[in-house]
């Protein structure tokens, strides 16, 4: 690693400050963000750590949907949801592994939008809110691409908005080594609508299948995408997998995911 | 450099380190705890598990200074007061846990939060809770063993995966 300082702030206004220093870069649960700067990819003077602001942290109920601080870990989104929203108890408690939960954040995970990464797709499923310090986007417009996201310098993610589905499910095809997603599939179910939120298939990141959004509005079955298959242009290829295997397996999950929440 | 303090297995220490020192550095090369192992250094293998504040965490993968003020517990804080095995560690040895004994701090770290968290696993339930502790030489045969009978269960024929 190249040297840095590291700061602890304990409020977000102080972050914020701390934050505008040449090449200063947020660090949250660091799951991501300290192998890449072991490998020296990258180089911040200042590492602001979020871990120690309390108004980061926790899950409150607001009108119908989740509210989640940026710092909240996966391990305590498992436990916390586990009664008011198993399909999303269910999707951060198969992250990684106990300990890994136990340290990367929400707000993490959104901010770094790894193609493979799980929460954009119950994001983009659910219809949820990226809440910054300065704006609230839209998953719809958040999520921009591999790595990228609408987050602006100098803007952290605070928290999530998630509408909390009638029934939802995620189902992850697992790549062995990484535990990552090669597909995953995320399917939430509110009256009068579906969302269908797909990761680690595409090349442009996590998308919604509105295809089979609308097929599974007016039949919330496995049967109704029986003849639906997704094209596998613009899905990525590597050694783990074709575009033409990654797009069998949105269908084959998505499928799944739909059977697991009837 | 900045002065770190914690409170590493009921001891309070203090030292300085960089911004970039890991916890695990900072337990092996400032207090010289080397229980504590280095395996893989890309939180994939769980040798240098320790826990932080009551939760199992990567110290490869957490900085020292993000540990400043907190309470740490590693595989030296595991004995038993009079310095004998626990029931943990003794189950490894009894049930032949391990070969090389590399990973096997960052395996009772992890098993002994499995059972805080869920008393009595079933075997499925402890090679899940493993998937972050990576051993090379046993096949986790006799891991699995050992933690089954040290969460006071009958150990059914436990087959090798």
């Amino acid at each position: 690693m190249y040297d840095f300082e590291l700061t602890r702030p304990g409020t977000l206004d102080e972050a914020l400050a701390a934050l505008r220093a040449e090449d200063a870069q947020p660090l949250s649960g660091g799951q991501t963000l300290i192998p890449t700067l072991k490998q020296r990819l990258a180089m911040p003077s200042v590492l602001v750590s979020l871990t120690g602001i309390e108004e980061l942290r926790g899950i409150t109920r607001e009108d119908g949907a989740l509210r989640i601080g940026g710092g909240t870990t996966h391990g305590q989104i498992a436990r916390e949801t586990a009664d008011s929203f198993p399909g999303l108890s269910h999707l951060a408690g198969k992250i990684g592994d106990p300990a890994v939960r136990n340290r990367g954040t929400i707000g993490g995970s959104l901010a770094n939008n790894d193609p493979s990464a799980c929460y954009p797709a119950a994001m983009m499923a659910t219809g949820g809110t990226v809440i910054t310090n300065n704006r609230e986007i839209a998953a719809d417009d958040y999520f921009q691409g591999m790595f990228t996201t609408a987050l602006e310098e100098d803007e952290i993610v605070t928290g999530v908005r998630i509408p909390v589905p009638q029934s939802s499910n995620y189902q992850k095809f697992e790549q062995p080594a990484s535990r990552f997603p090669l597909v995953g599939v995320f399917v939430a179910r509110f009256d009068g609508r579906v969302g269908v939120g797909v990761t680690g298939a595409s090349e442009g990141g996590v998308f919604r299948w509105r295809e089979a959004e609308e097929a599974l509005g007016s039949d919330f079955t496995p049967e109704a995408l029986k003849d639906m298959s997704h094209p596998a242009d613009g899905m990525i290829s590597d050694l783990h997998g074709t575009a033409e295997y990654r797009a069998h397996l949105i269908a084959v999950m998505t499928r799944r995911a739909v059977a697991a929440a009837t | 450099m900045a002065m770190i303090s914690m409170t590493v297995n009921g001891k309070t220490h203090s030292a300085e380190a960089e911004g970039r020192t890991l916890l695990v550095e900072f337990l092996r090369e400032k207090l010289h705890l080397t229980g504590t192992h280095v395996g893989c250094d890309t939180s994939q293998c769980g040798a240098c598990t320790v826990h932080v504040n009551g939760q199992n965490v990567k110290a490869c993968t957490m900085f020292a200074a993000e540990a400043d003020g907190a309470e740490v517990t590693t595989i030296e804080g595991m004995a038993n007061g009079d310095g004998s095995l626990n029931v943990m560690q003794q189950a490894f040895q009894d049930h032949h846990g391990l070969q090389c004994g590399f990973c096997t701090p960052g395996m009772v770290m992890s098993a002994t939060k499995l059972l805080e968290e869920n008393p009595k696993p079933s075997e499925q339930e402890i090679r899940d809770y493993l998937q972050g502790n990576i051993c090379r030489c046993t096949g986790y045969h006799n891991i699995i063993k050992a933690i089954l009978a040290a969460s006071g269960q009958d150990m059914p024929a436990v087959a090798a995966e």
